[in-house]
């Protein structure tokens, strides 16, 4: 039985969103959502952190091979993210609103079911340096 | 979903690691260049994380307006330019960054009921950090 260790790899991301919930009315919009609701949108440099568990394997000495992980990063979340608007051009906000809490769980539901030998642990998406959400997989 | 939900501050305050039940040379023993007399200080950054499920209306599991408004009012009002030794919980309670990290989660853990609190973490300076989870020693 070899070691449990968990393994961290950061990638960053620049993309534009608004925060407005079409069933508010435009004061209730402003009032919840402040100056997120601004009608053409904001950016941000977003950081996603994406920790793997898992054991080290005999041969490798690996957790994960790293160039999978950094290919998935960038399959599944960066080329898709990176530089848009994430609620017009990314399907999931069609209907969600893109706070960092949901960002986190949608870079979640994009990189788990990838992930077979080594399992997703955690994902963190800084919004700013000063706030950022994580999701554990729990329900 | 649960998600947890980590915001990041900053306040500058001053200490003094003294324990008046110690002689001096015990405490300069112990606490070293932290024990010199007039005190020194530092830039503290606190990060308080809080979980819960995500709202399915705003998106979010606590509003951050609510939470910078209640660390504004409650912590940095409470901690910011001030010398720790001379507020009331520092009285017989050394202001180590241990104390002022239970303090801090304390005054959250009672005020804050926006969402559930789930740690705090301070940065004393780039190269120690302190965590409290609320975790109390097992009964014996």
């Amino acid at each position: 039985m070899s070691a449990i260790v968990y393994l961290t790899r950061k990638a960053e991301f620049s993309a534009s969103h608004l925060y407005h919930n079409p069933q508010f009315s435009a004061e209730e919009n402003k009032r919840v959502f402040g100056k997120c609701n601004n009608p053409n949108g904001h950016g941000h440099n977003y950081v996603l952190e994406v920790t793997v568990k898992g054991q080290i394997d005999a041969t490798t000495g690996f957790v994960v091979d790293l160039k999978q992980l950094k290919d998935l990063m960038h399959q599944e979340v960066l080329d898709a993210l990176d530089h848009r608007f994430l609620n017009k051009e990314i399907p999931e906000f069609f209907s969600l609103i893109p706070t960092t809490e949901n960002l986190a769980l949608v870079c979640w539901q994009r990189l788990a079911p990838k992930l077979a030998a080594a399992r997703l642990h955690r994902v963190r998406i800084y919004e700013t340096p000063d706030l950022f959400a994580d999701f554990y997989g729990e329900v | 979903m649960k998600v947890h939900l980590t915001r990041r501050y900053g306040f500058a305050a001053s200490h003094r690691l003294h324990n008046e039940a110690m002689t001096a040379e015990q405490n300069r023993d112990i606490y070293g260049k932290c024990n010199n007399p007039h005190g020194h200080g530092h830039n503290y950054f606190v990060e308080v994380t809080v979980s819960g499920q995500v709202n399915f209306q705003t998106g979010m599991v606590c509003n951050l307006a609510d939470l910078d408004g209640f660390v504004r009012d409650h912590i940095f009002e409470r901690y910011d330019h001030q010398d720790l030794n001379h507020l009331p919980e520092f009285a017989a309670n050394v202001p180590t960054t241990e104390n002022l990290c239970v303090e801090i989660y304390g005054i959250l853990h009672r005020g804050f009921s926006k969402a559930h609190l789930e740690k705090v973490r301070i940065e004393e300076t780039m190269m120690n950090s302190f965590e409290y989870s609320g975790e109390a020693p097992a009964l014996r």
